[in-house]
């Protein structure tokens, strides 16, 4: 049979400034470097259920990047979503790329091997667009590291022919600080993003571009779901603050909203999870069990900008479960969400799952952050055959009065009950999370954790009948975030926040009768200073990224390369001139009439009701949680068009699942 | 209740077998627990009815022989795995190879019938393929063979230690083409050369890297890219003709 040649006209593909065609592997290049690196298999990829698609097949090319480390970003739930989603498309191509270490990004720029993806190793310049997942600002450097290894202009206004480069994660809901970086944020739910977003790239590429990159910019912004900084201009206010957002185009809308997706059993996502080779941080497979959470926790950014509530049903979870540890092999099923004891099937799906993988080697874990005592029978109920060693409760703040100011209602009566009913169940280790630095709190509220670490282990004790009991009090420093009630609250000063945890500390060491038995675990405060400068920023914070980034900067969230002088010294010659500081941005409290870096970007939520829900904080004030109560009005449903999705189901009984024949058993 | 280890059903070994797979291509950089973890897992999706170990955290009862470094490819791999259930091998090869991801491939399964197969592999043969001048390769090769034993530093878990690596090897020549039919070897780079070794495995074990340790340190020799190693076999030492046997022959005479 002789073929045909076709003859494709896709001189719009040609790259100019390379020789080298696109798509094509880096690998061999790469492969020289990996004998001189740490922990190499990180970049080969070959993971199980990864998929490598011809470059010619897509017209639409992705790099998915995990701005992090590979053991940190290949489990990343996100990524892997959008990574199947997006391949499913016949035209749509996604791979994905992590940070490297700097031991590679040295020898990287030494022998001018580009930024690559673990998939096929094609260079991410090659490809339409590079999105990238923040869960966490202190990814911000990590990728302009990124930017710069794929040859791609650091300023959006700077690129021609590069990829589009899009954030998203919770941090896309200000995403101001890398505003001069980014050519779109998307707010929300990222699966239909992706799909919209490829359409219109596919639209802009099969009409031959029309309006160059510009012109597929604007078609994005004008659905008023793609957010493009560079068609908003920022005027400040002589004081320093913002004066207005607006747009510089005709037809871009001011405001974007945030994806929501709904019915979560039509997005049964990850349906082949990766399995990577390489160590990484959760060695389980996760199914996301519901999206969203009302429980109103001021602090809590995730609970606020990703309502309403939508429940899996739990014949669906159960369906995901089978189907993942069928695919992959895993011996361990997270049940993942905000706060999973409170799905409202969470007791028969427990059970139903438990008694399905009772005698398989398969193990269950909940992350188990309310205090009650039912969350205590859910651990027991998923812990049937296994060692019941830690179990972690979040009461967030030491005493009473600090919780009604954050909305978290947990009585010290109730959170005695519970560790007691744990320690009576068989468990050792209590872990108990708190914050430091919340509004309004004092010395007294922080050494209230002390007196409450020595009571759970008194009455431990006396439950349990044994000495070796333990109780581990974890600290986090509280950091204002955008889009919650707290987001016009003054940030502790690093200072403060490490005298008062010196003050706990010795508080609990000093104790000669439970003293040894209280495990303290917290990081000092500057971490957290950097992280408030990049939360709740605006676009002259972009500056300072870029200058402690030049400066050396890389891998914020890790504690060896982290360096708190380098981000004061680059923001103080990045912030010359501009009249504001890194106080400005994290230790001064708001005021209602002043317009937000993020005003613009819409979250569903009510900024009035959010300021009458800090009014309530501060007034020590406590909200119930719309599932069980009276719509209070957030405005999340009535903005968005979207409702609660929970359920019962009415189902309660699963039917076990017809056992799999073992491939090497079968006749 | 907790806090005692369950009453398990742990059913007994019915049948032990024996697996030689392959670490190839990209896959050579996974390390040995990287490959333990990817095991458990596709003896999972395969449905290997394994043996597990008693106690609070069961372990599948799988015994590691020798595995080659981090880096390094080879197509003499070796595990044994007990099952509770008797399998046919030829099924488990199939599955389990499916099961893994490519690069980490099996060869061959057989049935277990003799014992101490640890004990069988008493060296192996290493290619090596060196990006270096012919005669730079050729000098460094000759004056090590001509030498009764050359001292290398090597960092081991109990600190630096030097060793001799001479002793421990056997044979090295250089050979016309590679043995590996992957697809990255059918282009033989410009400048290369390939040699074949034949290391004992004593104590402290003489690695590839020790090898070339070695090599550069009585030659003259600097490869212009890292070198590539490949174990080919590893199993009972013929000591006349220096060459490797297949470990699962004694398996196979007894069935």
């Amino acid at each position: 049979m002789t073929s045909q040649i076709v003859e494709i006209n896709n001189s719009e593909n040609i790259d100019a400034r390379e020789s080298r065609e696109r798509g094509t592997s880096v690998f061999p290049q790469l492969e020289a470097l990996l004998p001189l690196i740490s922990k190499p298999i990180q970049y080969v990829g070959g993971e199980l259920n990864a998929v490598t698609k011809p470059w010619e097949q897509a017209i639409v090319h992705w790099a998915l990047m995990y701005p992090d480390a590979y053991e940190v970003g290949a489990p990343n739930q996100g990524v892997q979503i959008l990574y199947e989603v997006l391949n499913e498309q016949p035209d749509v191509l996604a791979e994905r790329t992590y940070s490297v270490w700097p031991d590679l990004e040295a020898l990287m720029r030494e022998h001018q091997v580009p930024a690559f993806t673990v998939d096929a190793h094609r260079s991410v310049a090659d490809f339409d667009l590079l999105g990238l997942s923040f869960s966490t600002e202190l990814g911000y450097t990590n990728m302009l590291t990124a930017l710069s290894l794929a040859n791609i202009p650091l300023h959006a206004v700077d690129r021609d022919d590069h990829p589009i480069v899009v954030a998203g994660g919770h941090a896309a809901f200000n995403p101001e600080p890398i505003a001069q970086f980014i050519d779109a944020a998307v707010l929300g739910d990222g699966e239909e993003a992706v799909l919209l977003i490829s359409n219109i790239v596919k639209a802009w590429i099969n009409a031959g571009r029309p309006g160059g990159r510009e012109g597929v910019l604007l078609e994005l912004a004008r659905t008023g779901c793609v957010y493009i900084p560079q068609f908003y201009d920022v005027e400040y206010l002589p004081d320093g603050r913002i004066k207005r957002v607006v747009p510089n185009r005709a037809d871009v809308p001011s405001r974007i909203t945030k994806f929501t997706l709904m019915d979560l059993d039509a997005w049964p996502y990850p349906k082949a999870p990766l399995v990577p080779l390489a160590e990484t941080v959760h060695e389980r497979m996760s199914v996301e069990i519901f999206r969203g959470c009302t429980r109103g926790c001021r602090f809590c950014q995730a609970g606020m900008i990703t309502r309403p509530v939508r429940e899996r049903s739990i014949t669906s979870i159960a369906e995901m479960v089978e189907n993942g540890l069928e695919k992959t092999g895993f011996e361990e099923v997270g049940l993942l969400s905000l706060s999973s004891a409170d799905h409202s099937e969470i007791g028969d799906l427990a059970r139903n799952l438990a008694d399905r993988y009772e005698e398989t080697q398969t193990s269950l874990s909940l992350p188990s952050t309310r205090v009650d005592a039912f969350n205590v029978d859910l651990a027991n109920e998923l812990s049937r055959n296994g060692r019941r060693s830690g179990l972690t409760f979040a009461p967030e703040g030491g005493s009473e009065r600090i919780r009604r100011v954050i909305n978290k209602l947990v009585s010290e009566e109730d959170l005695i009950r519970t560790v007691t009913t744990a320690y009576g169940a068989g468990w050792r280790n209590v872990k108990l999370y708190f914050m430091c630095g919340l509004p309004t709190e004092t010395d007294e509220d922080i050494l209230q954790i002390a007196t409450m670490a020595k009571e759970v282990i008194r009455a431990g004790r006396e439950a349990s009948g044994r000495r070796d009991i333990k109780c581990t009090v974890s600290i986090g420093g509280f950091v204002p975030k955008p889009h919650t009630p707290f987001q016009w609250a003054a940030q502790l000063d690093h200072e403060a926040t490490d005298a008062r945890l010196h003050k706990l500390k010795d508080a609990i060491r000093n104790d000669k009768e439970f003293g040894k038995a209280i495990g303290l675990r917290y990081h000092d405060g500057k971490p957290g200073i950097v992280e408030g400068i990049l939360s709740r920023g605006d676009r002259r914070v972009g500056n300072i990224i870029e200058t402690v980034w030049k400066n050396g900067a890389r891998f914020d969230g890790w504690g060896e390369y982290f360096s708190f002088d380098r981000w004061m010294e680059s923001a103080q010659y990045a912030l010359e001139g501009t009249g504001v500081d890194v106080d400005w941005f994290t230790t001064r409290e708001r005021d209602y009439t002043e317009v937000l870096p993020w005003d613009h970007l819409d979250s569903g939520l009510d900024s009035e009701w959010l300021w009458e829900d800090w009014q309530d904080a501060l007034a020590e004030v406590a909200v119930d949680d719309c599932r069980w109560t009276p719509c209070f009005d957030c405005g999340v449903c009535e903005q968005m068009d979207t409702e609660i999705q929970v359920g019962p189901t009415g189902v309660t009984d699963l039917p076990m699942p017809i056992p799999r024949v073992s491939p090497v058993l079968a006749q | 209740m907790a806090n005692k280890p369950p009453d398990r059903n742990l059913a007994p070994i019915a049948q032990k077998l024996r697996v030689r797979y392959a670490k190839r291509g990209r896959l050579r950089f996974s390390s040995h627990r990287d490959f333990q973890r990817a095991l458990e897992r596709a003896l999972r999706r395969a449905g290997v009815p394994m043996a597990y170990s008693a106690g609070f955290s069961p372990h599948p009862k799988i015994s590691y022989s020798n595995s080659a470094p981090t880096g390094v490819a080879s197509e003499a791999e070796y595990v044994e795995i007990g099952v509770t259930r008797h399998c046919d091998p030829t099924k488990i090869r199939v599955e389990l190879d499916a099961a893994l991801p490519n690069g980490l491939d099996v060869i061959e399964v057989i049935e277990a019938t003799s014992r101490d197969f640890s004990a069988r592999l008493e060296a192996s043969l290493w290619e090596m393929e060196i990006s270096a001048p012919v005669q730079e390769v050729a000098r460094a090769v000759e004056a090590l063979l001509g030498a009764s034993e050359v001292l290398v530093e090597r960092m081991t878990k109990s600190g630096k230690r030097v060793f001799d690596a001479r002793s421990a090897i056997l044979l090295m020549e250089s050979v016309a083409q590679s043995a590996v039919t992957a697809p990255a070897h059918t282009q033989m780079p410009p400048e290369c050369v390939i040699l074949h070794v034949v290391v004992r495995h004593i104590v402290p074990s003489v690695r590839p890297d020790d090898v070339l340790t070695a090599l550069k340190q009585v030659g003259t020799l600097e490869p212009r890219k890292p070198v590539r190693v490949t174990r080919l076999a590893q199993g009972p030492l013929s000591e006349e003709s220096i060459s490797i046997e297949d470990p699962f022959d004694p398996d196979r005479v007894l069935v």
